[in-house]
């Protein structure tokens, strides 16, 4: 009996041999690029020698965490200034590809549309290297045309990018800037297919516009902007590396030094390897929990989780 | 839906096309002033003002980005990784992402657990950067492909993708003798064309973006990309490289302003060329992707 479903098994794994050597190569990578970093997650339990290497480096138990939450300088400012950036990106980024989607839909010609739609996609494509370079220039408080604007109403110059008082206005609204249109897209799947005879059965009941957008409109889109704000709410602790990395400098790190800027800073830079590892490992874990905890809730609001 | 508007209606299309109007000029004329400063000569590139187009138009700043030889190896090295890259990450992606597609392999579902795993935990950089520099790759410019070969989101939808082939198809070829490494690129492959058009795209762009791993893993001059070049002279504003990026620059002709436009617009330009394609494929694919990721 075991013998015949040995036999099974193996006569299985033979008839799908060059399936399982397709396979192969992905898996290593896995393996290594994927799994490898697990292994030196260790180190942040303990104190990182470089001569003697990952496994040879001393245990010092829960060493570093104790330190991040008691007597670090910085530890929780960094974490308040990444909870706080990112809530003001759900808070004024999230709702803005939403006011943009509706307003795109209730414009009756297609042409001026479809420019508008391809205008606001680009910045999308482009690095956060590229637009901080553009972005230096626009804002610059001597030369910058922003600032040119601003005094030409009587206004005092802001140095958007060195003043702490409105960095972070400035990451919120460069943000939107380059994934507003990107957003759009899919808002405006979700209203092409809200059924017209919804619309037609209002306007015979004497509903106007607004009236239209508040009670078929908003209500149809609502599936999607729940999924996505609370997939959103599950990345909290991402507060935009590559815009932030890009754009800050020390004048304000006061409130915009993030968990992964400061990782990149005292890790990479002053090699501090075993408590930036800590520090990575305490995101990561309250990541997961968060999506596990934002896949159960929207598995309890009668939607299709992600796992 | 075509029908007479009202005067309330008529109204409002003209205030949202207006409002509208608006917003794409104002997120449309930086690319337009770095374009018209890059093309111009110093004298009017650093007038205050808006700039929507060249007022004595010169390909001068252009000219000295490309006698720069860092511009020379940030163009070859972002080639490379762009065009190898891609290429490598469709062949490995396409060859798994088969075998997880077909419902009758045994393990399928615990290796596609694996894989999905990753995308929720990873060691994160300190331990992926010591991984790295003990593999050897440290200053190398496969440092650049190896390490973000795969990618897991475009992983599961190619596979999502492959799932809708229907066995039937497979099962012809099969009994005329072809093995399944045959089929993959004789029968599945030219049926997926979209979706790895799409793919390929999605790698292309991520690649000619790249540059914290360039930031972090090279050291060596001749092994930069572009965007790291861009960043030193644009983000960073490194005197040293602009003193290089300027040697020999006849300052009548061109000025770090109009050479820092010029060496912005040459890393976008790829970009905007593509973006026709781009547009098509990458909005198709995010519908795609939501309606099950």
């Amino acid at each position: 009996m075991v013998a015949r479903r040995f036999y099974k098994r193996w006569s299985d794994y033979k008839r799908n041999k060059y399936l399982y050597a397709l396979l192969l190569p992905i898996l290593v990578w896995y393996g290594i690029f994927a799994y490898g970093p697990l292994y030196g997650i260790q180190l942040a339990f303990k104190d990182f020698q470089i001569m003697q290497g990952i496994a040879g480096s001393p245990w010092v138990g829960l060493k570093h965490f104790h330190y991040l939450f008691t007597a670090s300088p910085d530890f929780l400012q960094i974490l308040g200034n990444t909870i706080t950036i990112s809530f003001y990106h759900i808070v004024f980024g999230f709702p803005a590809p939403i006011v943009l989607a509706l307003l795109l839909n209730e414009i009756r010609h297609n042409g001026f549309k479809r420019v508008t739609q391809t205008i606001s996609y680009l910045p999308h494509f482009l690095s956060w290297v590229i637009l901080a370079g553009i972005l230096t220039v626009m804002l610059s408080p001597s030369t910058g045309i922003v600032n040119e604007g601003l005094r030409l109403l009587g206004l005092d110059p802001i140095f958007f990018l060195g003043d702490p008082d409105y960095f972070r206005f400035t990451l919120v609204v460069s943000n939107i800037w380059k994934e507003i249109g990107w957003g759009t897209i899919i808002y405006l799947a979700a209203l092409s297919a809200i059924d017209p005879h919804l619309y037609e059965a209002a306007v015979m009941d004497g509903a106007n516009k607004w009236r239209q957008v508040l009670h078929i409109t908003l209500p149809q889109l609502m599936p999607a902007i729940t999924i996505l704000l609370i997939l959103r709410m599950g990345n909290v602790l991402d507060a935009g590396f590559d815009q932030i990395l890009n754009l800050y400098n020390p004048s304000v790190y006061s409130v915009a030094d993030t968990i992964d800027t400061y990782v990149y800073r005292a890790g990479l830079l002053q090699m501090q390897f075993s408590l930036t590892t800590a520090v990575g490992l305490f995101k990561n874990v309250v990541a997961l929990l968060l999506v596990l905890f934002t896949n159960f809730i929207v598995k309890k609001a009668g939607q299709e989780g992600l796992l | 839906m075509h029908s007479i508007m009202t005067r309330g209606e008529r109204l409002f299309q003209i205030a949202a096309i207006g409002f509208l109007t608006v917003l794409s000029a104002v997120m449309l004329y930086p690319f337009v002033h770095m374009i018209a400063v890059s093309l111009d000569t110093p004298v009017h590139a650093i007038r205050p003002g808006l700039h929507l187009y060249p007022l004595e138009p010169t390909l001068e700043a252009y000219r000295q980005a490309f006698r720069y030889d860092g511009i020379y190896y940030g163009f070859t090295n972002t080639i490379f990784r762009t065009v190898v890259g891609t290429l490598l990450a469709l062949c490995i992606m396409t060859m798994g992402a088969y075998p997880l597609s077909r419902k009758y392999l045994p393990h399928r579902y615990p290796l596609m657990m694996v894989i999905v795993f990753t995308m929720f935990f990873s060691g994160g950089l300190i331990p992926s950067y010591l991984l790295v520099k003990s593999l050897g790759l440290y200053d190398s410019v496969w440092v650049y492909i190896i390490p973000s070969l795969v990618n897991t989101f475009s992983f599961i939808i190619l596979r999502n993708f492959f799932i809708t082939i229907p066995v039937e198809l497979e099962e012809s070829a099969k009994l005329d003798g072809a093995n399944d490494i045959r089929i993959l690129y004789s029968l599945v492959v030219p049926l997926s064309k979209p979706i790895l058009a799409t793919v390929a795209l999605w790698t292309a762009v991520y690649h000619w973006n790249a540059w914290f791993d360039g930031l972090i893993y090279i050291q060596d001059q001749k092994k930069i990309v572009l965007q790291i070049l861009l960043r030193r002279l644009v983000v960073e504003n490194l005197d040293q490289e602009l003193q290089m990026a300027m040697q020999q620059a006849n300052t009548q002709y061109v000025v770090p302003e109009t050479m820092k436009a010029a060496v912005l617009m040459i890393s976008t330009l790829p970009i905007l060329i593509v973006y026709p394609f781009l547009q098509k494929y990458f909005v198709k694919g995010i519908i795609v992707g939501s309606l099950k990721g």
